[in-house]
């Protein structure tokens, strides 16, 4: 299906990615967001309220964080495509709703622009440090798909695969800015409509009676109905078999948790998008992800120019993580360098993965600006010799 | 006398409000004496007399034992997070403004942890009538004290009796906004159902407190009998007086209960303003919301 183009807005644009976020959730079809200010997310809702009641829709600036997570969620059983958009403190507090999201396996997306933290932290100045959050935050089992744009356009760009991958999966969707990403100014292009592929919700077709609202299909995805059509679903966050009634007992608990992991889990080979540079011929990977694959970017063109066989792995998905790829050039690289804007979150994946057969090395930092290209080239130098 | 054999086909007996439950959930979790059941035979039979269309109708609840009452209806209906049912109602009414959406959950839930949503709903005008049932107590947890536990009364984290301060709900609704706020006992159900149906007719941001026995854990640890003993107190100390102050109808342990419809209003909902905002602002070029949805 094709984005209806009358939220599409065609054309080259100078603007920022919280501003290029936002038109890559119209051009999705996203017509419902509800979001609580807090820098430096802030414009992507503030331009999505600006915008919308000419495309129609609705924004609703909500009381807190906790309310904007579960209006989206409302919005999404009466059949929109959704979103709410914040930074770690907002993040924290709408952990309940991702587990809900996930346990009644509701389309959204969530806008994570990251900043400083533990708290408060640093509002105004970039992290990447609840990439951690993202995939284990909600208490219980489940799984979810997170994407790192590094720049505007990749903001517009993988917004609508955001949106895409919601409804594919009817799981959460994060989107893993930062507050570098999120403020700087670039060039983005905007296709036309035609050219911009949009995911329809995936509706029954099956009448109401013979429906079941979470009697998965083969790729494990129950298919959907909304609230007014007729079919008198229930969702509850409770233990629930395939009618959606609650169940309690460890049967109903192992298959529905299995699934929801599975889902994800059974399908991560389709859901691998990597960027790959120089992987042919490495002994040494950098792995990095966001704002930080910039400058691992220069790093690695240095080292390269200084003689070295050096190889760039940019996760554009880091949840689910690309297991497969990284295991199989942990057979054949030395050592693999992975900065970010933590004090190690993915690098423990990497580690995971790697099991030993190559070094994994971790470049730190812990937020507030972003790496010197020179901290990044010295831990490559320090592993190639 | 003709001894012939007469063959009478005989109606399956079914009792005809049964169509609006899931009959295949029951049994349902309630107690013996408790009041929940009472207050949503009274609001199936509003939504029979009104011949309601089922389709157009969601139940959002929250959690707790009166949280359980969206699963138990045949309709759509959500069981949320608990305090949450508000803001969940509120995104679905505004992603959907042709249902009529229903709130239905306890007084924790609604005004402890989701008192906030609950303010901020009656200011906006929200289009959802919430139904809470007032049992004074947290029954699915084993009663604890309630942002509306009387002052005295005795619950397991207040064990020497209850020092803070209840809510008077009605008064809080009032003052945050409702268009119609109604309180009724389960032994009002006639009243009851007459409220539901005056509440599901109205357009905004209806309240009605329904205050109900919970014999298994708030009347047992105060001594105050069974379900049956609750509603003699309600029938001897319940005093109608539609139109009352809502500063003057605050509730203290066995004492009175001032009952009625203490509210009714208009006020454009948040969505009416909203479409009457942006088509003085847009002119011709807005198209108002609120047409239903098809992707
Ligand atoms: C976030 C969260 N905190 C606490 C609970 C535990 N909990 C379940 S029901 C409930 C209280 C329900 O009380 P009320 O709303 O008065 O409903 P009742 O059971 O009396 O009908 C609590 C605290 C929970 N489910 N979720
Ligand atoms: S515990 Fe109380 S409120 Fe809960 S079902 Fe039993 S009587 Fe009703």
């Amino acid at each position: 299906m094709h984005a209806d183009p009358k939220g599409v807005l065609t054309g080259l644009h100078f603007i920022d990615g919280d501003h290029a976020a936002c038109e890559g959730a119209i051009a999705a079809g996203c017509r419902f967001a509800a979001g609580y200010p807090i820098t430096p997310s802030t414009e992507v809702v503030e331009r999505f309220a600006a915008r919308i009641p000419l495309v129609g829709g609705v924004f609703i600036q909500m009381e807190d964080e906790i309310a904007s997570s579960i209006a989206i969620l409302g919005a999404a059983w009466a059949g929109h495509k959704v979103m709410t958009v914040t930074s770690g403190p907002g993040l924290s507090l709408m952990m309940e709703h991702i587990g809900y999201a996930a346990m009644t396996e509701t389309p959204c997306v969530f806008v994570d622009v990251q900043r400083g933290g533990p708290s408060t932290g640093l509002p105004t100045l970039p992290a990447q440090a609840d990439m951690m959050q993202v995939r284990w935050g909600s208490h219980g089992d489940y799984n979810i798909i997170a994407l790192s744009p590094n720049s505007p356009q990749e903001c517009f760009d993988l917004m609508i695969k955001a949106f895409n991958l919601a409804e594919l999966y009817r799981t959460p969707v994060f989107f893993m800015m930062d507050e570098v990403v999120g403020h700087m100014t670039e060039r983005v292009a905007i296709p036309r409509p035609e050219d911009i592929e949009v995911v329809p919700r995936r509706w029954t077709s099956r009448k109401p009676g013979e429906y079941k609202a979470y009697e998965p299909g083969e790729d494990l995805v129950p298919e959907m109905v909304k609230a007014g059509d007729g079919y008198r679903v229930h969702v509850t966050g409770l233990t629930h078999d395939e009618r959606g009634y609650p169940a309690m007992n460890p049967q109903a608990q192992d298959k529905l948790v299995r699934r929801l992991v599975d889902k994800i889990r059974k399908n991560a080979h389709k859901l691998v998008d990597v960027r790959g540079e120089n992987l042919e011929d490495a002994d040494v990977v950098v792995i990095s992800y966001g704002i930080t694959s910039r400058i691992a970017a220069a790093a690695v063109e240095e080292a390269r120019a200084a003689g070295l066989k050096v190889g760039h792995l940019r996760l554009v998905i880091v949840w689910p993580f690309p297991e497969q790829l990284v295991a199989e050039l942990a057979s054949r690289v030395k050592a693999f360098v992975v900065p970010e804007l933590n004090l190690g979150q993915m690098v423990r994946e990497v580690e995971r993965v790697v099991a030993g057969r190559a070094q994994v090395v971790s470049v730190p930092h812990a937020g507030g600006t972003v790496h010197q290209v020179e901290d990044i080239l010295a831990k490559i130098l320090e592993v190639a010799k | 006398m003709s001894s012939a054999a007469v063959n009478i086909e005989l109606p399956q007996l079914q009792n005809p409000l049964m169509q609006y439950l899931r009959q295949d959930r029951i049994p349902h979790i309630w107690c013996p004496g408790c009041g929940i059941g009472t207050s949503l035979n009274a609001f199936i039979r509003a939504l029979d007399e009104m011949q309601f269309d089922l389709n157009k109708l969601a139940v959002i609840s929250g959690i707790g034992c009166t949280g359980r009452v969206a699963g138990y209806l045949n309709v759509d209906s959500f069981h949320t997070t608990h305090g949450r049912a508000i803001p969940f109602a509120t995104g679905l009414k505004l992603g959907n403004p042709d249902l009529k959406v229903v709130v239905y959950s306890g007084d924790g839930d609604l005004f402890a942890i989701g008192g906030n949503h609950f303010i901020h709903a009656a200011r906006r005008n929200m289009d959802l009538m919430v139904v809470c049932v007032n049992n004074f107590t947290y029954g699915m947890t084993g009663g604890q004290v309630a942002p509306t536990t009387p002052l005295g009364a005795t619950q397991t984290t207040m064990p020497y009796g209850n020092f803070e301060p209840p809510f008077n709900l009605p008064y809080l609704a009032d003052s945050c906004g409702a268009v119609y706020v109604a309180r009724w006992t389960v032994y009002h159900v006639r009243q009851l159902t007459r409220a539901f149906k005056e509440g599901l007719s109205k357009k905004g941001f209806v309240f009605i407190e329904v205050l109900s026995p919970c014999p298994t854990l708030y009347s047992r640890r105060n001594r105050l009998g069974d379900g049956v003993e609750q509603l003699k107190y309600y029938k001897e100390r319940s005093v109608v007086k539609n139109g009352a102050d809502t500063r003057e109808v605050g509730l203290t342990f066995q004492g009175d209960i001032v009952v009625g419809t203490f509210v009714n209003r208009e006020r454009p909902t948040w969505l009416d303003a909203m479409n009457e905002h942006f088509s003085q602002r847009f002119g011709d070029r807005y198209q108002r919301y609120g047409v239903r949805h098809e992707d």
